[in-house]
C-alpha cells in the first residue's frame, strides 16, 4: 500500500540521490546523449521539493499530481514529460488502487505510451519494465533494480538522442535507466514494498 | 570554457531578458516563461497562430523569426533542452485569435513530447492545434531502429513557408496541408570543425581533433556518418552537395532555394567563400538558386562548422512565400 507518508520518505529520498549523482548522470549522458540528465533531473526536484513543501493536507492524489506537474514544468527534454506521465498515471488511478504493482504497471503503460519506446530500446523502460514484474512476483529488490540499470550497457539504443550512434551506444549504461533505478532504490528505502 | 555569462543556469532567461528589450518593436516575452510573442498583436487577428521553439543555443531560432509574416510565438527551453509544456501552452494561448494554432516542431523525442502534451492542454480549452515534425536532417537514415532524420536548418524554412500563408490568411487545415507537402522538398547536412560547449557542461559535447571535420554532425552535436582531415572550401561542398543529390536528384529543370548556415563559430567570411564553390559546383549542373540566404540562422552555441540546405521549389507559390516580406529580427 502505497501512503502519503511513503510517497514524502520517497521524494525525499529520491532528491538526495539525484543531488548526490547529478554530475555522474551528466557523465553517463555526454557520450550518448547531451550531457544534460543530471541537472535536468535536479532542476526537477527541486521543483517536486518545493511543490510538496506547499502541499497543507495529506492527499495522495494531489500529492502524485504535485509530482506529476513540477517534474513536466521542470525537467524539460524527454525525461520531463515521460517521469511527468509515470506520475501523472499514478495520480489520475490512485483513488482506485494504492498496490504499488498496479500503479507502476499503470505508469509504464503511459511511458510506453507517451515516448513510443519498448523493452530492449535501451531506455527507462528497461528498468520499469523489469520492477513491475517483480512487484507483480513480490520478488522486488534492491539488487534486481540494480541488475536492470546494468543490463542497458549491452543494449543498443532505438529511441532518443543515443538511437543516432546505433551499435557504438552499446558499453554505455542509459542515463534513464539509472535515474529509474535510483527512483526505484529510494522506493524500496521509503518502505514501498514492506 | 569561456563565454561572456554570469552563472551558466541563468543563460537562457537573460538571454531572453537580452532579446525582448533590444527589439521590443518586434517581440515582447509571455510574463513568467521564457517564450517570446510578437509586439505588433494586431498582426495575428484574424489568422492562425504559428508556434515553433525548442532547446536554446540555436540562435537567432527561434525567437529571432518570430514577427509579422514569419512566427507568431517562439518558446526557449534550456540549452539544448526541448521547452516544458505549460510554457508552449501559454505560447499557444498567447496566440490563439480564433483561428486555431498550427506548431512547427523538430524532430527530437523531447521535443515531439513536450509539444504534443501542450496540444493536449490546448485541446481541452477547445482551441484546435495541428502540427509539424520538420526532419531535413538527411544524414541520419530515416529507420525504425532510430528516431529518425532530425530537425535543423531547414525548420527556418518551414517558419518561413507556414507565416507567410498564415499572413495571407490561409486556415489551419490549409497550413497543415501546405507543411505536409514542403516538408519532403528540404534537405539538410552539415559538417562539423569542432563540437558545441553547452554552458552547465562546461566542455565540448564532443572532441575532433585540430585537423579533424566530421560530416553529418547534428545541432546538439549527435553524432555524423564520417570523420576526415579538413579539407579545402571546394571539396567540403562537393561532398555535401553529392550527399544532397543523392537525396534531392538535382535538375536543372527544377528551381531551388538554397541557405548556406553558419553553425555558431564559422565567420562569414568563410560561409560566403563556401557559397562561391557552391554556387560554382551547382553551376556545373546548370542551377542557378532561385532564392538564396547565407548567415547563421540555426546555430549551435559555439560549433564551428556550416550546414547547407536545398529547397526543391515544386510549386512555384513557396517562391512568393520566400519572398514575402517580414518584421523579424533574424530573417
Amino acid at each position: 500500500m502505497i501512503t502519503v507518508e511513503i510517497v514524502d520518505k520517497w521524494m525525499e529520498l529520491f532528491y538526495q540521490k539525484i543531488s548526490e549523482q547529478k554530475a555522474y548522470l551528466s557523465e553517463l549522458d555526454t557520450p550518448i546523449g547531451d550531457g544534460d540528465h543530471g541537472n535536468n533531473m535536479m532542476r526537477g526536484m527541486q521543483g517536486v521539493k518545493d511543490g510538496l513543501a506547499k502541499l497543507s493536507e495529506p492527499d495522495l492524489k494531489l500529492t502524485f499530481k504535485t509530482i506529476a506537474m513540477s517534474l513536466i514544468s521542470k525537467v524539460g527534454g524527454a525525461a520531463g514529460p515521460l517521469y511527468g506521465t509515470a506520475f501523472l498515471e499514478m495520480a489520475k488511478n490512485c483513488e482506485e488502487t494504492q498496490e504499488p504493482a498496479e500503479l507502476f504497471k499503470l505508469a509504464l503503460e503511459g511511458i510506453k505510451k507517451r515516448g513510443g519506446a519498448t523493452t530492449g530500446d535501451k531506455t527507462m523502460i528497461d528498468v520499469w519494465a523489469p520492477v513491475v514484474d517483480a512487484l507483480a512476483a513480490a520478488s522486488l529488490s534492491v539488487e534486481k533494480v540494480k541488475e536492470a540499470a546494468e543490463g542497458t550497457r549491452d543494449l543498443v539504443a532505438k529511441k532518443g538522442r543515443a538511437s543516432y550512434l546505433g551499435e557504438r551506444s552499446v558499453g554505455h549504461l542509459d542515463p534513464g535507466a539509472v535515474s529509474s533505478q535510483y527512483l526505484f532504490e529510494s522506493f524500496i528505502a521509503a518502505g514501498g514494498i514492506k | 570554457m569561456k563565454k561572456i555569462i554570469n552563472d551558466p543556469g541563468d543563460v537562457v532567461p537573460e538571454m531572453i531578458d537580452g532579446l525582448v528589450r533590444a527589439y521590443p518593436q518586434y517581440v515582447t516575452r509571455i510574463p513568467e516563461t521564457e517564450a517570446v510573442v510578437r509586439s505588433d498583436k494586431a498582426s495575428m487577428d484574424g489568422k492562425v497562430g504559428i508556434v515553433s521553439g525548442g532547446g536554446s543555443g540555436h540562435e537567432p531560432a527561434h525567437p529571432g523569426f518570430v514577427g509579422k509574416g514569419m512566427l507568431s510565438a517562439a518558446v526557449a527551453g534550456q540549452v539544448f533542452t526541448s521547452p516544458t509544456p505549460d510554457q508552449i501552452y501559454e505560447a499557444i494561448k498567447a496566440v490563439n485569435t480564433g483561428k486555431g494554432v498550427f506548431l512547427i516542431i523538430k524532430n527530437y523525442s523531447g521535443d515531439v513530447m513536450n509539444f504534443d502534451m501542450a496540444s493536449d492542454m490546448a485541446e481541452l480549452d477547445d482551441i484546435p492545434v495541428k502540427s509539424i515534425i520538420v526532419d531535413d536532417d538527411i544524414a541520419v537514415e530515416d529507420s525504425l531502429y532510430t528516431q529518425g532524420r532530425r530537425g535543423v536548418a531547414g525548420t527556418v524554412i518551414m517558419h518561413k513557408i507556414v507565416g507567410a500563408a498564415a499572413d495571407q490568411g490561409a486556415s489551419l487545415a490549409e497550413i497543415e496541408k501546405l507543411a505536409k507537402e514542403v516538408l519532403p522538398h528540404i534537405n539538410t547536412i552539415a559538417v562539423a570543425l569542432s563540437a558545441a560547449t553547452v554552458p552547465e557542461v562546461g566542455k565540448p559535447g564532443f572532441e575532433l581533433a585540430d585537423d579533424e571535420i566530421e560530416y553529418g554532425v547534428g545541432i546538439h552535436s549527435e553524432p555524423g556518418y564520417r570523420r576526415e582531415k579538413i579539407k579545402t572550401s571546394r571539396k567540403l561542398v562537393e561532398e555535401l552537395v553529392s550527399k544532397i543529390d543523392s537525396e534531392l536528384k538535382l535538375d536543372a529543370g527544377h528551381k531551388y532555394a538554397v541557405l548556406v548556415n553558419g553553425m555558431g563559430a564559422t565567420p562569414l567570411m568563410e560561409q560566403y567563400v563556401f557559397s562561391h564553390d557552391l554556387l560554382d559546383e551547382l553551376a556545373k549542373k546548370k542551377i542557378v538558386p532561385a532564392f538564396m540566404k547565407v548567415g547563421n540562422y540555426m546555430t549551435s552555441i559555439d560549433m564551428a562548422g556550416i550546414s547547407l540546405t536545398i529547397f526543391d521549389l515544386v510549386d512555384e507559390k513557396w517562391l512568393d512565400y520566400l519572398n514575402y516580406p517580414v518584421e523579424t529580427i533574424a530573417w
